[in-house]
């Protein structure tokens, strides 16, 4: 890991090299359901098959399957890593934003997944608005929460 | 466990592992990456990249496969119109994942890191995925 610690000029915390390494599982990850299974890896309609509330068309098993990976691949990288701690927000703000999240992916038929990585990697222009949409919202909402001195991480 | 399966457990712990590895199970970095007007991380952009990077190359070996390793045929989506549901549900989702920092992926791979958070997270946005089912069948 200690290879991964490189840091950028001017952004002490950020973390390029471990992200794009990151990414690129994620991607390899995309283009295994992509050429496995002929589906989109959009972690909000797998997980919405898997609970039996639509989304994807992929069947119910491997929907759980790809689900139940999900903390099983970051397991891997705590145990690796020496375990990770990240700061969470409390209970009240986690339920507004599940809420959100859970409403709106389903309303807007994707997530970061989705529409950020397989959908703009193909170049479809309903993920291209959408994933300039959310990351819109999402830097306005965190200004916002800035600005009045909403503090939601421990 | 059938083939499909067993592929679909594989992509899940890759995309998992990469999550994690990206910094994206920990809110504080994705909501640094939000935080564009103050102590920006790019770490996200990264990360972003790097899977794009990957996926443009995946999508292009689709066309010179007959059909996928385990499945009949590809199903991806096919529409290109633009509505106020894609728009309006994507703004609502963005506004989730400012305040929390956490979107569907890593929700699910958090509840290996931060199971009690990562549970009231998922919780909540299972629940807002059955809310809009109940609302759009009865529309």
């Amino acid at each position: 890991m200690t290879l991964l610690a490189f840091t950028l000029p001017g952004f002490p915390d950020a973390a390029p090299l471990a992200g794009f390494a990151g990414g690129a599982l994620i991607g390899i990850a995309a283009a295994i359901m992509l050429l496995g299974l002929g589906r989109i890896a959009g972690v909000s309609g797998i997980a919405a098959k898997a609970a039996g509330l639509g989304g994807s068309g992929m069947d119910r098993m491997s929907a759980w399957a790809f689900v139940i990976g999900l903390p099983l691949g970051a397991l891997i990288i705590a145990l690796a890593s020496g375990g990770l701690e990240p700061s969470f927000a409390g209970p009240i703000p986690l339920i507004i934003a599940g809420l959100l999240v859970g409403v709106g992916t389903r309303i807007g038929s994707g997530c970061t997944s989705g529409h950020g990585v397989c959908g703009m990697s193909r170049l479809s222009v309903r993920s291209i608005v959408a994933t300039l949409t959310f990351m819109a919202t999402g830097i306005a909402t965190v200004a916002i929460m800035n600005t009045t001195g909403l503090e939601v991480l421990s | 466990m059938s083939a499909r399966a067993i592929t679909a457990l594989i992509g899940g712990t890759v995309f998992g592992a990469g999550l994690a590895l990206g910094g994206m199970t920990d809110p504080a970095r994705v909501r640094g990456f939000l935080d564009l007007f103050g102590d920006w991380d790019p770490t996200l952009a990264f990360v972003m990249g790097g899977a794009l990077i990957v996926m443009a190359i995946a999508w292009r070996i689709v066309p010179g496969m007959a059909r996928p390793l385990f499945e009949d045929g590809f199903h991806v989506p096919t529409r290109s119109d633009l509505d106020v549901k894609l728009i309006g549900g994507a703004a609502l989702f963005g506004i989730g994942w400012g305040v929390a920092g956490l979107c569907p992926g890593p929700g699910f791979a958090a509840l290996a890191i931060a199971p009690a958070d990562a549970a009231i997270f998922v919780a909540a946005m299972m629940a807002g995925m059955l809310l809009v089912r109940f609302t759009e069948r009865k529309s």
